[in-house]
């Protein structure tokens, strides 16, 4: 009995996880192609604002994750704009974007507070699922766990196999060589930001459509800052985001165990302990392997074609 | 008769009055060339002649503003370099269009068509490495690899598209003799085979070795075109720049004083993740001495020069010593009050603030000495009067009376940092590359006032990768490899050679690099 209690926790670990993943893997592609966007936060808001609105409108989750999804990439495309297309600051560009975020959201879903869904089920596979211990954490997580680790997995491929994420590095790495190569500096980075912004959006969609299945107004809480670190310390390789969300998820289902134990440490500190958890280990983990920990030494910088 | 004369001339690439404007600045004016089959046809200029911009334009880099360009006859529309390619044009560039961070496998298949495995493109990579006797680990990234390993994956990337026309654009700039040398015989193979080679260079004994024919180009327009083996260097020379070059007059008599800056033994351990370590570095510099450092960059010649510069402190205070006085582990200011002056390399963020006026820049570096402050503050009519000095001593070409440092040419700039150093009348002048990417006539300039400098009695220490300034320049010559300095030659009596074998570290005693 003791060991089904332990695996409904750590399917909880991972729901935590799960947004983070998703909103830092879109990053880290972002990232790798040399655009710094710091708007995830932003983004991931107004996901979760217009995934509800979409899913209580019209009845499904799925096409809510689509709201969702098109909300990320509609602030994605506008960040774009303005730093790829205008070459504007990407620091500037990302903080506003942000506050953009924060700000519409709460606008776009005023009429929305207080209203709930119902979550959506989770997998059932006959046989798998039902494996004692690890049934339910293996086969019986609901379809976004899926998705994220498959984005994951398909990012991580991607990256480091197919000829078009070879040319998505080499324009992070680069610019002025691949434009001089004659690869397409601009569409690919906008692509890459795109993408970004439609998963950030995904992961906005998570959380009030599985997560906490309702909408209130700054719901994300620094998650999407929470990514962004991911992607940094984990030294922008794909599996190590996922080994940091589940780091950030089991220490935030351990200090809400801890505060409804009440251990009698103030509520505020224990809330931190995630982030400060995550950011510490990360640290460690990069500083041991500074020498492949290389950002991709054109990120952030904006380019100009010379024409 | 006419038609088999127009079958033997028509040209593999033609280009027929192309011009060139970037707003109201006109690039290229008007140029016209023809480039057949298996001939080397060098492109010859000084720096803003407008070379790179032309071969950008046949690369379908930039699109020209007028002309046309025809290939094997037929007029050719570039939209972008993978057209180029297509055609049949590959191009080797000056500095590298390399990833660092990428293997060289990776590096070449970003430019080559189709979606084959890297692990496919290996074998092809060997291959044409072998055939062309260039040595390349497909599997190795790029930042570990020296200029000359880099080069050669350009030019195998080049190669595996099967061009017809290479363009290089100063393929030489930073290899060692030898390399060089070896660069020579892959060439000679390539023009064996019919293949067109357009070079870009100003090294003009290499045009001479190389080319059968040259254009040479003078402020964007086409100034005249010879065949280079029937021409001195001198005279090629003065059809680039537009006049005679003065050579470099050295003092009559040279007398050399005391030791003014000597390295004792440093050894300084480098922080940067690709950098170099400085190891047991021993020099003694005389007054009246000018000496050069050689060596293929990145060989710890900009570690030497944060040591020596105080940049970075050595370990110990003893191992260097300014006119007898310990200063290993004193700053850049209390080196500079000791009568040292330093030019770092990279002129714009590093010897010179880009956005500052020259003025501001000038305060920058002598701050300490010229009694420019007072109290904490800046005597701005001392400082100005102090820059106006320089710009007209060292003739320094600007607009307005006191511009941003970064509006200036390379030449003028370096001229301005070179010349703000000089008359403060160090006793002691470090200069790193002074004459890199700066045109003939300033570069003319900037040697002789460091042969001047010397004569008044001062040491110079010249770190360059230039052997022909350092030959111009020099009383002595040692030469930097894997962060340690050989032994000084006295350059009157070394070979380039000797100086080239001492590069590759062979002349250490040691084994070649194994490749």
């Amino acid at each position: 009995m003791t060991s089904e209690i332990f695996q409904l926790v750590l399917m909880t670990v991972v729901t935590a996880a799960t947004p983070l993943i998703l909103a830092a893997i879109g990053e880290l592609v972002t990232e790798r192609a040399g655009v710094l966007n710091l708007g995830v936060e932003g983004m991931m808001i107004m996901g979760a604002a217009l995934a509800f609105a979409g899913a209580y409108l019209t009845g499904s989750t799925t096409l809510g994750a689509i709201c969702g999804m098109l909300a990320g990439v509609a602030m994605a495309a506008l960040f774009g704009l303005l730093t790829i297309g205008f070459a504007i600051n990407q620091v500037a560009a990302g903080l506003a974007l942000t506050i953009f975020g924060t700000g519409l959201s709460g606008l776009l879903g005023a009429g929305f507070v207080g209203l709930k869904r119902d979550r959506p089920g989770h997998v059932h596979i006959p046989g798998l699922s039902d494996l004692p211990y690890v049934g339910q954490l293996f086969f019986g997580e609901d379809i976004f766990v899926y998705i994220a680790f498959g984005l994951v997995a398909g990012a991580a491929w991607f990256l480091s196999r197919s000829r078009t994420g070879l040319a998505l590095r080499a324009t992070g790495d680069n610019h002025q060589s691949a434009h001089a190569l004659g690869l397409p500096v601009r569409r690919t980075r906008f692509l890459a930001a795109l993408f970004g912004g439609a998963c950030a959006g995904l992961a906005g969609a998570y959380l009030t459509l599985a997560y906490t299945p309702f909408w209130s107004p700054g719901m994300t809480a620094g998650r999407g800052w929470i990514a962004l670190a991911l992607v940094v310390f984990a030294s922008w390789k794909p599996w190590r985001v996922v080994l940091g969300a589940l780091l950030f998820g089991g220490a935030t289902m351990l200090q809400l165990h801890a505060q409804a134990a009440s251990i009698g440490l103030p509520g505020q500190l224990l809330s931190a302990v995630p982030y400060l958890a995550t950011i510490v280990a990360l640290v460690l983990l990069s500083s041991g392997a500074r020498k492949n920990a290389t950002a991709p030494a054109a990120l952030g910088q904006a380019f100009i074609a010379p024409r | 008769m006419i038609a088999q004369q127009e079958t033997r001339a028509t040209p593999l690439l033609s280009m027929r009055g192309i011009v060139k404007r970037f707003g109201s600045f006109t690039a290229n004016d008007d140029i016209s060339l023809d480039i057949h089959e298996g001939e080397a046809h060098a492109l010859i200029g000084e720096n803003g002649a407008g070379k790179s911009t032309l071969v950008k334009i046949i690369y379908g880099l930039l699109e020209p503003t007028e002309g046309e360009i025809l290939f094997r006859g037929k007029p050719m529309r570039l939209n972008g370099p993978q057209e180029a390619r297509a055609q049949g044009v590959g191009m080797v560039f000056q500095h590298f269009s390399l990833f660092d961070n990428l293997t060289v496998a990776e590096n070449i298949a970003l430019v080559l068509p189709g979606d084959a495995p890297i692990s496919a493109l290996r074998g092809r990579i060997l291959e044409v490495a072998e055939r062309y006797r260039m040595p390349l680990d497909p599997d190795r990234e790029v930042w570990s690899l020296s200029a000359g390993e880099r080069q050669r994956i350009e030019i195998a990337r080049c190669l595996l598209q099967d061009p017809r026309l290479i363009i290089l654009d100063e393929p030489t700039s930073v290899l060692t003799p030898q390399e060089a040398f070896a660069l020579f015989e892959t060439l000679d193979r390539l023009k064996a085979e019919g293949r067109a080679l357009l070079y870009i260079s100003h090294k003009l004994e290499e045009v001479r070795r190389l080319c059968e024919t040259a254009t040479i180009l003078r402020l964007g327009r086409k100034v005249g075109s010879c065949d280079p083996r029937q021409e001195s260097s001198r005279s090629l020379a003065a059809l680039m720049v537009g006049s005679a070059i003065n050579d470099i007059q050295a003092p009559s008599t040279r007398a050399f004083g005391g030791e003014r800056l000597t390295l004792d033994n440093l050894s300084l351990p480098s922080q940067e993740i690709h950098g170099v370590d400085l190891d047991g570095v021993s020099l003694r510099l005389r007054g009246g001495e000018v000496f050069g450092i050689a060596g293929v960059a990145g060989n710890g010649q900009s570690e030497l020069f944060e040591a020596v510069s105080g940049e970075r402190l050595a370990e110990s205070n003893y191992t260097i010593l300014l006119d007898g006085v310990s200063v290993g582990l004193r700053d850049i200011t209390a080196r500079r009050g000791l009568g040292a002056a330093f030019v770092p390399e990279e002129r714009n963020g590093h010897a010179a603030a880009g956005d500052f006026s020259l003025t501001e820049n000038l305060i920058l570096s002598r701050h300490a000495g010229a009694g420019l402050t007072s109290r904490g503050l800046i005597n701005f009519d001392k400082a100005r009067a102090l820059a106006q000095e320089v710009i007209k001593t060292f003739d320094v070409r600007k607009a307005g009376p006191d511009p941003a440092a970064r509006t200036l040419s390379g030449g003028n700039l370096q001229k301005f940092v070179v010349g703000r150093e000089i008359l403060s009348e160090p006793k002691v002048l470090v200069i790193n590359q002074p004459t890199w990417g700066v045109d003939a006539a300033a570069a003319a300039t900037i040697r002789q006032a460091l042969v001047d400098l010397a004569a008044r009695g001062a040491s110079v220490l010249l770190i360059s990768q230039d052997l022909d300034e350092l030959f111009e320049t020099c009383d002595r010559i040692a030469v930097m490899h894997e962060g340690r300095l050989s032994d000084p030659r006295d350059a009157r009596n070394v070979t380039r050679e000797e100086i080239g074998l001492l590069m590759t570290g062979d002349g250490h005693g040691e084994s070649a690099h194994a490749h």
